[in-house]
């Protein structure tokens, strides 16, 4: 049996219906998204100052990253522009363009999460904080951590500035994450003088909890996307021989996906790293 | 596969479709514009980050608002809204209505807000246990 409206429109939307489909999808992705955004204002608004990590992103490879990204909305539009000309190299070489940034785009975001995996604070119990980089930079250490491994103490390189302290005249207008203002000499703690210690993981903090949850979602939704583009992008791209119209649909279908991941993240980038 | 000899412009009626190869050249102008307000929009951003006004709901108001912007140019242009067919706008209208609901709530509960502070101290002793369990 053949799907019906594939090609031509539906007489009552005047649409072909997988244009309906991939607009609800995307109104139901609103929601989702929308969703998480409310969480991340009432975890905002309700946080001590002191427990919320600003300023740990780094924002010239946020900002990158979302050139990146709009880099490849631009070309997935131009690739579609390409097919209603009846241009296939053309429409390719643009989609392959797109998929290249999808990439480089969850490679730098993957670079940024490694950074944070190894990245720590310590609560002493005399109240003081630091954060900084463990010697020999390990992942996912913790408070437990310590007692299995039965340290005496942790060597730990510092940050120059602690988040919940205000920034130093010097660094006002300098929109650099601390990790970039480099690291002080190892100082060395005993095991009886922290209370806790964590990376910047999820249970690190509310701030992180969101982070993760927000990005770690987008970066799925990227994933998703770039894996049916690059579907389509190759032997997907049969049907463009059979039914050239049909192919277009699919494209310009799975571009919308695109441009609402590009849209999600044009929201993500300054709310994470700026706000 | 590039040779293909029945292009899509040719393929369907003009009348059955918004967009013939022509209004597509004059597409292709409009991306290439909007790319660059997007580019252009992303490095104000972080410019006016880098400003640091006193009051934090400027700075707020700004990004906020520069990114509405931007995202209005890809929704517009690059997702086709500005000249899209009756049902799809009918599908928006349902979700901003359903997600001005949902921020409303936001608004509606200012009052009973969790405050901040004792996360640690006592307000999150579940993710300290997960923690404990840890390496």
């Amino acid at each position: 049996m053949e799907i019906p409206y594939t090609v031509d429109p539906r007489p009552d939307t005047g649409l072909y219906n997988a244009k309906v489909g991939i607009w609800l999808f995307l109104a139901s992705e609103v929601m989702l998204f929308g969703a998480l955004f409310s969480s991340y204002i009432l975890l905002r608004v309700g946080a001590d100052p002191q427990n919320w990590p600003h300023g740990l992103l780094n924002i010239p490879i946020g900002t990158f990253n979302t050139t990146v990204l709009i880099t490849s909305s631009v070309t997935v539009v131009l690739s579609w522009a390409a097919l209603k000309m009846g241009n296939f190299r053309r429409y390719r070489f643009f989609q392959a363009i797109t998929v290249l940034c999808a990439l480089s785009f969850l490679g730098i975001k993957s670079i940024e999460y490694k950074d944070k995996f190894t990245h720590y604070e310590i609560w002493k119990k005399d109240g003081t904080r630091l954060t900084g980089h463990l010697e020999g930079n390990p992942w996912f250490w913790n408070t437990a951590t310590l007692d299995i491994k039965a340290l005496p103490s942790i060597k730990i390189h510092p940050d120059p500035h602690h988040y919940k302290d205000p920034r130093p005249p010097k660094h006002a207008g300098a929109p650099a994450s601390d990790h970039s203002e480099g690291h002080a000499a190892a100082v060395e703690i005993p095991r009886a003088e922290i209370k806790r210690l964590s990376a910047f993981v999820p249970s690190h903090s509310t701030y992180f909890g969101i982070y993760f949850t927000l990005t770690g979602l987008h970066a799925l939704h990227v994933l998703g996307g770039a894996i049916v583009i690059a579907y389509l992008w190759g032997p997907g791209a049969k049907m463009w021989r059979t039914q050239p119209i049909r192919y277009t649909n699919r494209i310009e279908v799975s571009g919308l996906f695109w441009h609402f991941v590009d849209l999600v993240w044009i929201f993500l980038f300054p709310v994470l790293y700026l706000l | 596969m590039s040779a293909h000899p029945q292009t899509v412009a040719q393929a369907q009626p003009a009348a059955a479709h918004a967009h013939d190869a022509h209004d597509i050249k004059k597409d292709v102008k409009k991306y290439l514009f909007v790319f660059g307000a997007l580019l252009a929009g992303t490095f104000l951003t972080v410019f006016m980050y880098s400003v640091h006004f006193n009051v934090m709901a400027v700075t707020i108001t700004i990004a906020v608002f520069i990114a509405t912007i931007k995202a209005a140019l890809v929704a517009g242009f690059f997702m086709h809204l500005i000249s899209e067919r009756k049902a799809i706008y009918a599908i928006m209208l349902a979700t901003v209505f359903f997600f001005a609901a949902m921020m409303y709530l936001l608004v509606w509960s200012r009052g009973q807000l969790p405050k901040g502070g004792g996360w640690w101290e006592g307000g999150n002793q579940a993710a300290h246990k997960t923690e404990a369990k840890g390496k």
